[in-house]
Formats: C-alpha cells, sequence, structure tokens
C-alpha cells in the first residue's frame, strides 16, 4: 500500500486488467516464445512469425468460447466438434449453395445460447448437455461432409492470407478477438452480470437481474467465438473435416486454466485465455524445434503443461489465503 | 393462535407499508400465519423472535423472492398483487440487507452494487458505481478503508457485511423507502455496529423506514422506536419500545404454555457415554447410557460442532478432553445435503450405514439387506408401499424418517440429531419422539440439538450454548421457555 506514488498507478492500472489472473501465462509465453527465438532464430521475423502462429486464430477462438462457458461456472465438452461442423459448413456448402450455407452458420450461435437455456431452465449439468450436443454437431458434420475435403470459398482463405504491413494477420485474429472478449466481460457494464452468474446465482437472481437472459448471452458468446474457430480453421487449411475439431476441447479447457480462468466461480480472464491457448500452441512448436524425438513430444509438452498449471493454482491459491 | 396486537396505532396517510393477513406455507411447515404489520415513514422498526418464527421469510416476502399464500401487500399505498418480484421490489423502494449475504463473491464492490442498480450502467458506469458505493460507505462507516475495486471474495467477513449493508442504501433511479436488515451487526465489530445504529437513527429522520431484524436484544430496545415480536409464524406482540423491557421480551419471546409430553423418565444405568472436560470444570458435559440429552441455543453457536466433535471422538479416539464410550450415528436435519441419497433406493438409504455388519467377505447379503430395511421401515413408520421405492418418492418428514431408521438400524449406542425435525410436520415429530422415548428406554443415549423449545421439553437435561460455550445446564425439572432463552440470549 505504500509504494511510491507512480509505481502504485502503473500497479493499480496492472490490477485492473486483471494481471495478477493472467500473469503467469503471459510469463510462460514470453519464455517459450525465448527459447523459440533463441533455438531459431529466423523465427523472430514477419514470416517466422506468420508461419508459427499460422493456426494459432483456431485454438484462440475456442479457447474463448471455451471461457464464456466457464463464466458461468459450467463446462463445454462439445465447443471441438462444434468447431469441426462449422469447419464442414464453411468446406462442404459455403462455396456451392451460399444463402442456406449462411442461415446455417447463422443458426449455429443460435443454437448455442438455446442450449444454454436448455441447461438453465431444466438445471442440467452443462458436462452431460454439452458432451450429449457434442455428438450432434458431430453427426450433423458428418450429414454436411462425410469424407475430409471440400471447398473453402477464396474469400475466407484470402483473408488469412492477408499480409498486414507490420503485424502477421494470424496475430490480428488473436488480438482483435482477445479485446473484444475483454471489453463485453470487463468494460460492459453487462458484463458484470454475466461474471455475476458464476459467482452466484442466487445474489444475481435477489438483485432483479434476469439469469436465464445471462446464462443464454453466455452460451451465445460462445456459439459466436466457435464459428470464428470453425471459420478460422477451414480458411487456414482450405478443408473441412468433421473430426479434426475433436482433440480442440480439452486443450481449450487447459487454455482457459492457464489464462488464470477457476472451473466455479466466474473467474475468468479474457487476456490470459488468449495467452493460454497460445502457450498450448507453442508448446509443441517448441519441441519440434528443439529436435525432441516425436515419440517423446507429447509427454513432454504434457509435464510442461502440468508444471505451469501447478504454477498457477499454487500462486493464485495464496493470493486468496 | 395469533393475538393482536396490543396497541392500537393510528394509521394516517403517512403509512408506508400495510401486511394484512399474510400467510405462508411450505409445505406442512407454516411459516407465516396471518401476519399484519405497518410501517409509516421515518419508523425505525425493531424485529425479533426467535429461530424459525417466521423474520426470514416475511423479508422474503418484502423482497419479492417468497410470494404469500394468501393475505395483501401495499407499499407506498400500491398494492402488490399476484406476481412480485425482486426487480419490481426494487423499483417500489425496498432495499434489503440479507444475513447470509447476497454478495457475488468474484465482483468488486462496485460491480456489486451496479448490479441492483441497471440504470448505472452504459458508459462510464466504473466511475459512477464506485462514487455512489463509496459515498454511502463513507457516509454509514466514516473512516472505513474498504477497497471497492477488489473482489468480495478478498474482503474480511466484517467489510463484506459493511458492503452490503452499504449497497442497501445506494439510490439511482427509484429512491430507497424501506431497508430492512437481518442480523446487519452479526459480522461488525463494536464500533461499526454503533456508526450503523446511528446511521440509522439519520436516515430514518430523513423519511426513510427501516426494520431492524435482530437477536441483540439491547439493539432493538436502544435504537428502535416500536418492537415487533414473532413467535411460530405469527406476530405476538407489536409495541412501542419504551412500553418494553428485557424480561417482557424474554417472555413474549417464549410465552406459550407448553405441551406437556415429558418422557417416562428414562433409566439411567450409569454406564458413562459421553465426557467432554472443558475449561470450565462446571460446564462440561457428562452424558449416561439411556439419558436424551438436549443442545439448545441459538443457532451457530456451536451446537453442530459439538456434535460432529462427539462423532470423530466415537470413530478414532484420540480427542483426550472427549471421551465417548461406544459407537455414534449422526442424523442430519439437513436432509438435502448432508442425509438423503437421492438415486437410492429407500432400503439402500436405510441400510448404507450398516453395510459393514451385512457384509459377508466384502459382498453384501442383498436378501439380509432388504429384511433389515423393512424391519425398520415398519418400526419407525415410513409411510411407502415397498423399501424398494425411491427415496424421492417419500414426503421432507418420510425421508426424515429413512435418516432415523439408518441411525436407529445400527448398532451405535450413542444417536445424534443435528436439528432432525427441522421442516417436518407435527403428526410425524410426535411419531418421531415417540421412537425416541423407545430407543432411549432400551439403553440408547441420545444428544439432539433443535432449534424448536419445545422438543427440549422431552429431554433429561439441557445444555444451553452461547458463542461457543456451554453457559447454562439445566435439568428437565427446572426447564422454563424464559430460562432457555435468558441463557441463549445473554450467555
Amino acid at each position: 500500500m505504500n509504494r511510491p506514488g507512480s509505481l502504485a498507478v502503473t500497479g493499480k492500472w496492472l490490477s485492473a486488467l486483471g494481471v495478477r489472473r493472467f500473469g503467469l501465462s503471459f510469463v510462460a509465453l514470453v519464455l517459450i516464445l525465448a527459447v523459440v527465438f533463441w533455438l531459431r532464430p529466423n523465427v523472430a521475423s514477419y514470416n517466422g512469425l506468420r508461419l508459427l502462429l499460422n493456426l494459432s486464430p483456431v485454438l484462440v477462438f475456442t479457447a474463448l468460447a471455451q471461457m464464456f462457458i466457464m463464466t458461468a461456472s459450467d463446462v463445454d465438452l462439445g465447443i471441438g466438434t462444434f468447431v469441426g461442423l462449422v469447419d464442414c459448413i464453411a468446406a462442404g456448402l459455403l462455396n456451392d449453395y451460399p444463402m442456406p450455407a449462411v442461415a446455417m452458420l447463422i443458426a449455429c450461435p443460435i443454437a448455442y445460447a438455446l442450449m444454454g437455456a436448455l441447461i438453465h431452465l431444466r438445471q442440467l449439468p452443462s458436462i452431460v448437455v454439452t458432451l450429449g450436443a457434442s455428438f450432434v454437431w458431430l453427426g450433423l458434420a458428418l450429414m454436411v461432409l462425410p469424407v475430409p475435403g471440400g471447398t473453402v470459398p477464396a474469400a475466407l482463405t484470402a483473408l488469412v492470407r492477408l499480409r498486414p504491413p507490420g503485424v502477421p494477420i494470424a496475430i490480428v485474429l488473436d488480438a482483435v478477438p482477445m479485446l473484444l472478449a475483454y471489453i463485453v466481460l470487463n468494460k460492459l457494464s453487462y458484463g458484470v452480470v454475466l461474471r455475476g452468474i458464476g459467482g452466484s446465482l442466487s445474489a444475481v437472481e435477489r438483485s432483479g437481474r434476469s439469469t436465464l437472459r445471462a446464462r443464454m448471452t453466455l452460451y451465445g458468446l460462445a456459439g459466436i467465438c466457435g464459428l470464428g474457430a470453425g471459420l478460422c480453421l477451414a480458411a487456414i487449411t482450405t478443408t473441412g473435416d468433421a473430426n479434426v475439431g475433436r482433440g480442440l476441447t480439452l486443450v481449450s479447457i487447459g487454455a482457459v486454466v492457464i489464462g488464470g480462468g477457476e472451473f466455479v466461480g466466474g473467474i475468468v480472464s479474457p487476456i490470459g485465455t488468449v495467452f493460454g491457448a497460445l502457450v498450448m500452441q507453442l508448446s509443441g512448436s517448441l519441441l519440434s524445434f528443439a529436435s525432441v524425438p516425436p515419440a517423446w513430444q507429447y509427454s513432454i509438452q504434457g509435464a510442461i503443461l502440468l508444471a505451469i498449471l501447478a504454477l498457477r493454482i499454487v500462486s493464485c491459491r495464496g493470493k486468496s489465503a | 393462535m395469533t393475538k393482536q396486537s396490543g396497541a392500537e396505532r393510528e394509521v394516517g396517510n403517512t403509512s408506508l407499508l400495510v401486511l394484512s393477513g399474510v400467510s405462508k406455507s411450505f409445505g406442512p411447515v407454516e411459516a407465516l400465519r396471518s401476519v399484519n404489520l405497518q410501517l409509516t415513514r421515518g419508523e425505525l422498526l425493531g424485529l425479533i423472535g426467535h429461530n424459525g418464527a417466521g423474520k426470514s421469510t416475511l423479508m422474503n416476502v418484502l423482497m419479492g423472492v417468497v410470494l404469500p399464500d394468501s393475505g395483501s401487500l401495499s407499499i407506498d399505498g400500491m398494492t402488490i398483487t399476484g406476481d412480485n418480484h425482486p426487480s419490481r421490489a426494487h423499483a417500489l423502494g425496498i432495499r434489503c440487507v440479507f444475513q447470509e449475504l447476497s454478495l457475488c463473491p468474484n465482483l468488486s464492490a462496485t460491480e456489486n452494487t451496479l448490479m441492483v442498480h441497471p440504470s448505472l450502467g452504459g458508459f462510464g458506469w466504473k466511475k459512477r458505481t464506485q462514487k455512489l458505493i463509496q459515498d454511502v460507505l463513507a457516509d454509514i462507516f466514516p473512516g472505513n478503508r474498504i477497497d471497492v475495486g477488489s473482489p468480495i471474495d478478498e474482503l474480511s467477513i466484517g467489510e463484506r457485511q459493511m458492503i452490503e449493508i452499504a449497497r442497501a442504501f445506494t439510490e439511482s433511479d427509484s429512491p430507497a423507502k424501506i431497508v430492512i436488515l437481518d442480523e446487519p451487526t452479526s459480522s461488525l465489530d463494536a464500533t461499526a455496529a454503533e456508526q450503523l445504529l446511528q446511521f440509522m437513527r439519520r436516515a430514518t429522520n430523513g423519511g426513510l423506514a427501516c426494520i431492524l431484524i435482530t437477536h441483540k436484544l439491547n439493539e432493538v430496545l436502544n435504537h428502535t422506536e416500536r418492537i415487533v415480536v414473532m413467535k411460530d409464524a405469527g406476530v405476538v406482540a407489536d409495541a412501542p419500545a419504551a412500553t418494553l423491557s428485557r424480561n417482557r421480551l424474554f417472555q413474549l419471546m417464549g410465552a406459550v404454555a407448553q405441551e406437556a409430553t415429558a418422557p417416562s423418565g428414562a433409566p439411567v444405568d450409569g454406564v458413562r457415554r459421553i465426557e467432554i472436560t472443558g475449561q470450565n470444570a462446571s460446564h462440561a458435559l457428562h452424558v449416561q447410557a439411556g439419558e436424551v440429552i438436549g443442545l439448545a441455543g441459538l443457532g451457530g453457536h456451536g451446537q453442530k460442532e459439538t456434535l460432529r466433535r462427539i462423532y470423530r471422538a466415537a470413530r478414532n479416539r484420540n480427542d483426550k478432553s472427549c471421551v465417548v464410550t461406544g459407537e455414534a450415528a449422526y442424523v442430519s436435519g439437513d436432509r438435502q445435503r448432508e442425509g438423503v441419497f437421492p438415486l437410492w433406493s429407500i432400503a439402500l438409504n436405510i441400510s448404507i450405514a450398516s453395510i459393514r455388519r451385512l457384509a459377508h467377505l466384502g459382498f453384501v447379503n442383498a436378501a439380509e439387506e432388504t429384511t433389515l430395511s423393512e424391519n425398520w421401515r415398519q418400526k419407525i413408520g415410513i409411510r411407502s408401499s415397498s423399501v424398494g421405492q425411491s427415496i424421492l418418492a417419500l414426503s421432507g418428514g418420510n425421508r426424515q424418517k429413512v435418516l432415523v431408521a439408518r441411525a436407529f438400524a445400527t448398532t451405535s449406542e450413542i444417536i445424534l440429531f443435528d436439528d432432525p425435525t427441522r421442516g417436518v410436520d407435527i403428526g410425524t415429530k410426535r411419531e418421531l419422539y415417540e421412537q425416541i422415548r423407545t430407543a432411549a428406554g432400551a439403553g440408547r443415549t441420545f444428544l439432539w440439538y433443535t432449534t424448536e423449545n419445545d422438543e427440549l421439553f422431552l429431554c433429561d437435561r439441557v445444555y444451553v450454548f452461547h458463542e461457543h460455550n456451554v453457559v447454562d445446564v439445566i435439568d428437565r425439572a427446572d426447564l422454563t421457555e424464559g430460562r432457555l432463552i435468558r441463557a441463549s440470549f445473554e450467555g
């Protein structure tokens, strides 16, 4: 409390951003990037970063989707296959049947909001409902595109191949949703209600706010982020594959938790989530740059993530005590 | 049953709140019985009563959280019919300070304030809201050092309560007209409590009306103008504070002729079952076989902790100052959270505590299990066609009987009752009392924490708790409701 003026102001500013929450993910990201740059100096260039982060917007969008669900103290086990469904619609239908495909894409987030309403009104566990929904998304994706392939509209692929001056497009696609999510949850007054329902549903109800509307909004926002992830995935890979998104689900949960999010209590950090997603993404690249034998990569990547998570949990426990 | 208020009061056009004949039942339990209450502008009303007297339900009715079954409610001349809702009550100027705080722990004081003031939203909400709550906090608790930007769960319980209180006095689009405070000083230190009581004086002088619900009689006697006493879901007294005294309040809270349901004198065979030696030797706990011992006092003053300590001591005998001879079984009144296995049948719910006795080489004999459960279903009188039914098919009272049957089916010599008749209708209660008497006659020992004073008259001896200490030990012959209430409130 007795810090000198300028430091205190900076401290206040930092804590307003929630740095204490996402600080660890930021440090981990910087460390991983430093090691990557040290191993492969030419990665630290426009083209190097462009290739390194090429796929990152997919995981960033997915992690943000998961974060919105976790804001309500829920967990989404279906977001990965949902991203796969969007990917299949974009690759299988968008080029040949633009109008129906666009209608389907718009319906996707709405379906998510309705799923939130179902969970809220019937007081169902989100894990069960989203796990069930994951099979629905997968089934629909296989109906749209039974075998991997399809054609992604040129406009979409052109977007991710843009080369804005100075900053690779992947960083733009990571930063923009991060800022939007931060504004929605931490700057808008309605964000208070959105975070509130994760903290105490009954307290929000007692203050006369609609908890149903808040739950539906969070699920709808998750659906929009899932839509973004699927479109990025289709554009970057230029193919559709119903099964491609399955691995994303658990990685997205890891990203939220590394970024300072909690499973219950409405405690999440949009900035941390994005850093967490990048950590998840880059820890794999790091090991291949370090010439770790492929057979060992998964185990070592797992060990790195476990270490970060352990640090995160220890550091947050110290603060709340 | 309800006595009409003795003192006749003028009801002028300054009447802010009129409740007439408001009743509410939760299943078989009557929470409010034809309650009449009036409040005028600028009045500071004290509301007292024992646990479960209906104060909290009354507050929830005013707040729009609970809808009354009958009766009418009018606020500032507007009659509230049908669907009341928290946001509507808020718009009408009703504010509540809840006992179990109603703040979101992950949000800051500022954000929690915004929650109840949607009109402050939009660009620049943080500055506006922060100023609002900070000003009110400084007004009520001058010199407080609360950081309104920190999440609530990083603040102390006292600071949280201060925020909860201050939030109720904040105003945005609709002015606050009636502020109801439920035990607002329970977590405040003496200075802050005094600051609050003085602020309430100032606020009511400015035209606001306040209802202060408290267990601290000095607060109502010294700071309020009128006191309403509730007992057993009804209003039993409504009089100016100046005409009341401490003793009179004690009388009013407990002055209902007790039913003569004294037990038939359980045999005491001299076997010592529980021995707690405390710092204060005269108030240590000694229990012998066949005794029914009541634990009394206001809720949350250490009764549950004592029961749990005894339960732990019965399982592993490491507690030197708590010696328990024999096995213990625990029956909780919080059925939902710590009693019932909702997905299991009645039979499984009964047999779970006896499972070790029923198991042979790790396998449970299903036939024996069913026989045991069926046996106890009949003995306890659980109303169901068979023990194979789901426990969810039973009413609350019958579910509680299942938990009692679970304890009785064990070989435990000691049964620990944690307010087991909470929310149970009177018929079922009587049956349970009968079972307790029979079991005690057969040598079982009961430790019975109850929030209902009537049940204490069924006990051989009563220990009264206050702030985690036993403050009085009363034999049945000497037990009076006055002595009980005095000990519970004064320590």
